[in-house]
């Protein structure tokens, strides 16, 4: 009979060895999937996360990586935190939607202008309109104890219909000859997020989201705001015995969320998309959450996972073009690293033992 | 043991490990029919294994059972109960927004319609002088009567043994009194009690035999009468107790008083809990003031109150001239307060963080561990390395869990820590709540000499003795009111026990019983 047995302590091993276990549990139930559809499965795994960074076309689809990782990494830092806390945050895709139209608004609103402030305000206008999306279900919570999940989750829906007002209406290019979709800020040099090292992929998102690492590393292990996250979230009364107040950490973590997906999605919309168009959004927000907790809430883990994910995105790509594996196929793959990852992080907590039956 | 009386439960070499613990280790001993058997040993001893092995809620390791002659091994507390064995737990457990009878259906395998039962719980209550309606909530009962909803669900099922935990814990002196009429007389009709405390005294005036364990073995049997309290307190902790030793009080030049409530009323932030109403005292420098109450009268919401986790209006909690009562709890640590709560595991500490965290949970102001927003990690594992040292906490480290701790260990961790700030104010619920003889010695000798030191303290406890033996002065909570102060000196238990509300109108309960 197998038993769960509590550890007395979190064990550091498995806490470091499950992501690695978790993928090679995905590889092995993905590849069966695939054999299922009748494709090779050795190719499709290779194809996925060899090809990418190793293949024929790898030297465009290495800069990819960095593109795709960039906003995933910065939405999930900003989750983390609120996740460690035990504030949920599910509405990342709509506060990075606002972002965006926030971001690109400034930008096109001053079109053609050309200043060396129009950037940097479009990005602090980008952060502002996440942090707002995120204030919203932060406001409601501390004030009428709603649930933040639904709050912020059904808000995505509202900054998708707002989006889709915008690519067909107040943001449309006027020249654009009634095309959905705004102007194109690569041709517009004071508002553009070109990238900085030809090929690599490297824009400022990118390195915004490694700052947000840095940073988000240094909070959690010295500074006391990150204690205080850590201790909302694992000892909800000893916070409150420690002082910290609970609807402040609600606004606090919901705002720095809001606003880093914020981040993401002004930069996105800037460098790798270009405008704000119906389809602008495709997914980064709510991928970041399993990029999050594939990343084990640290940052230095999000980062890794980040570019996991980021490769599991473009090596999918692939396959579904190559090979021809269905997209859906796709997803479900990438649904079970975080199937797999939330499973076996029970070892992390608990051992297992066996036990031999009939003793007395 | 004893050749007159036929044996009803033999226990005979019963084992049972923990990782890295041996609760129970070759445990052997018997009671007869009818006999009220003591279970003595120190928190941690392996009384409560050993009784859950005899409910059935846990399987020994090795070793035998026999119940009336026969074989007895329950798989579930099920079969234990199908085979006349009762439990009283020390904690219980009931639903508090049903009434009595609700709650003894629920232990029920067949239940009666819901009047059958009510008039066999009217009439089980008479019989043993437990008075108790059905018909009430038991979120309006007081601990006494909860307890008593407990022993008449087993009572129903007319058990041959009855295993008690710790019931006098949550009853007042009289309330105690009333108990061991009805267990008397359940034992002198031929049910066994099997009855654990550590209160000695108790077992002294109530049981006809001891088992004495330590560290999971059983060190003695004994008849309790025949010995004394401090033999047996031997027994049963190993080494000779030193009582805590008072020193002369200093005075201190007259202030403002170190704590002053006036008028404090504030709704409880828990469900079922107690508001306090208009409660007033203050505690001078170098005054300690003890507070009893049983469990569940406003003693977790004026802790809350005092320690700023509630807040109320302004003037209701002073230091020094000083209004805090609208202030949290870290202005109320910056004058120099600091705080235990009862609840050590996830109100105190933190049970997934480390020691050192925990010791930078409410020393951060106190022992200064920030600089600029930034934690000095190494000054707060020095802090913490020296509340394990001077409070001797058994851990393998500072970096381990606080979950991983025993209780009584991360008690003095929590006890520790607050005393170790030189506070100005100690407020501590439940000081040597779980924690042995020894170290429960220790830890009122650190509360006086932090008094001696000047500082004004306030202990709430159930535990009387911890309160006579260091408090100046004594007031009793109850039903959220706090009767007015009076010095320890020439207080006597029977008056304690009429300031905590006597017997709840049990007086008359066995007067036709």
């Amino acid at each position: 009979m197998l038993t769960l047995e509590k550890r007395p302590t979190p064990s550091r091993l498995w806490g470091a060895a499950t992501p690695v276990l978790a993928v090679l549990l995905t590889m092995g139930a993905g590849g069966i999937l695939f054999a299922l559809l009748g494709k090779d499965p050795f190719e499709a795994i290779r194809t996925i996360f060899w090809d990418p960074l190793f293949g024929e076309f790898a030297w465009y689809l290495r800069g990819q990586l960095l593109v795709k990782a960039g906003p995933l990494i910065l939405i999930a830092i900003g989750l983390s935190l609120g996740f460690r806390a035990g504030i949920w945050n599910i509405g990342a895709e709509g506060q990075y939607i606002m972002g965006a139209l926030f971001g690109a608004s400034v930008g096109l609103a001053v079109f053609p202008t050309e200043n060396r402030l129009i950037f940097p305000a479009m990005i602090l206008a980008g952060a502002f309109g996440g942090w707002l999306w995120g204030m919203i279900p932060a406001i409601l919570k501390a004030v009428f104890n709603t649930s933040e999940i639904l709050v912020s989750l059904m808000l995505v829906y509202v900054a998708e219909r707002i989006l889709s007002k915008a690519a067909l209406g107040f943001l449309r290019n006027p020249e654009g000859a009634g095309f959905p979709g705004s102007r194109n800020f690569a041709q517009y040099p004071a508002a553009a997020n070109p990238e900085l090292i030809a090929g690599t992929g490297m824009h400022w998102g990118v390195v915004a989201a490694f700052v947000a690492v840095i940073f988000a590393y240094v909070l959690l292990q010295r500074h006391i705001l990150g204690f205080q996250i850590k201790l909302a979230g694992q000892a909800p009364r000893a916070a409150r015995f420690h002082g910290i107040n609970p609807a402040w950490m609600t606004v606090m973590c919901l705002g720095i969320s809001g606003a880093l997906a914020g981040l993401a999605g002004v930069f996105e919309v800037t460098g790798p998309a270009g405008q704000i168009s119906i389809d602008f959004n495709v997914g980064y927000g709510f991928t970041a959450i399993i990029v999050a907790f594939l990343g084990r809430l640290n940052p230095v883990g999000i980062l890794l996972a980040g570019l996991l994910m980021a490769l599991t995105y473009i090596g999918g790509e692939m396959a579904s073009t190559n090979l021809g594996l269905p997209s859906a196929a796709i997803q479900a793959f990438q649904g079970m690293l975080l199937f797999f990852l939330l499973a076996v992080d029970v070892l992390t907590n608990y051992r297992i033992r066996l036990f031999a039956k009939g003793v007395a | 043991m004893t050749a007159t009386k036929p044996m009803l439960l033999t226990v005979q070499g019963v084992t049972k490990a923990y990782p890295g613990v041996v609760a129970n280790a070759d445990v052997s001993f018997s009671v007869g029919v009818g006999e009220i058997h003591a279970l003595l040993g120190e928190n941690g001893a392996g009384k409560s294994t050993l009784v859950k092995m005899i409910y059935g809620l846990i399987k020994p390791d090795s070793g035998t059972m026999t119940l009336n002659g026969a074989p007895y091994a329950p798989t579930a507390p099920r079969a234990a109960r199908g085979m006349g064995v009762g439990m009283v737990f020390q904690h219980f457990s009931l639903f508090e927004a049903l009434n009595v009878a609700e709650n003894v259906t629920l232990g029920m395998e067949n239940p009666p319609p819901m009047r059958d039962l009510a008039g066999k719980i009217r009439q089980v209550s008479a019989d043993y002088g437990l008075p108790l309606d059905p018909m009430r909530r038991v979120g309006d009962l007081s601990a006494g009567e909860r307890q008593r909803v407990e022993i008449i669900r087993c009572l129903l099922q007319d058990p041959k043994l009855l295993i008690m935990d710790e019931p006098t814990s949550v009853l007042t002196p009289q309330e105690v009194e009333i108990l061991f009429k009805t267990l008397r007389q359940l034992a002198s009709e031929g049910t066994a009690i099997l009855y654990i405390s550590h209160k000695l005294e108790e077992i002294r005036t109530l049981c006809d035999a001891a088992t004495i364990l330590r560290r999971g073995r059983v060190v003695a049997t004994c008849t309790p009468r025949d010995r004394t309290a401090r033999e047996m307190a031997e027994l049963m902790v190993g080494t000779v107790i030193t009582p805590p030793e008072r020193r002369a009080r200093r005075q201190w030049p007259a202030t403002a008083a170190a704590l002053q409530v006036a008028d404090l009323s504030v709704a409880s932030p828990i469900q079922f809990g107690t508001s306090l109403k208009s409660i007033s005292f203050s505690v001078a420098k170098g005054e300690i003031l003890g507070v009893a109450g049983v469990a569940g009268n406003g003693q977790d919401e004026l802790l809350l109150a005092l320690s700023g986790e509630l807040r109320s209006a302004p003037g209701m909690v002073q230091s020094f001239g000083v209004a805090l009562g609208a202030q949290g709890p870290n202005p109320r640590r910056r004058v120099g307060f600091v705080s235990a709560p009862e609840d050590r595991l996830g109100h105190a500490a933190a049970p997934d963080m480390s020691l050192v965290e925990n010791a930078f949970l409410t020393a951060t102001i106190g022992e200064r561990l920030t600089k600029s927003g930034f934690i000095d990690w190494p000054a707060t594992r020095d802090f913490a390395e020296r509340v394990i040292k001077s409070y001797d906490v058994r851990t393998p480290g500072p970096m381990v869990a606080a979950r991983a701790l025993s209780g009584g260990n991360l008690q003095k961790f929590v006890i520790g820590r607050e005393l170790s700030q030189s506070p100005q104010v100690v407020l501590i619920n439940q000081p040597t709540w779980g924690v042995d003889a020894s170290a429960a010695a220790a830890i009122r000798q650190a509360i006086l000499d932090r008094a001696a030191e000047g500082a004004a303290v306030v202990v709430i406890s159930q535990d009387l003795d911890d309160l006579l033996e260091i408090a100046d002065n004594f007031a009793v909570l109850n039903g959220g009111r706090l009767s007015v102060p009076r010095p320890v000196q020439g207080l006597t238990i029977d008056e304690i026990g009429l300031m905590m509300g006597g017997a709840h109108g049990m007086e008359v309960a066995h007067a036709h019983a």
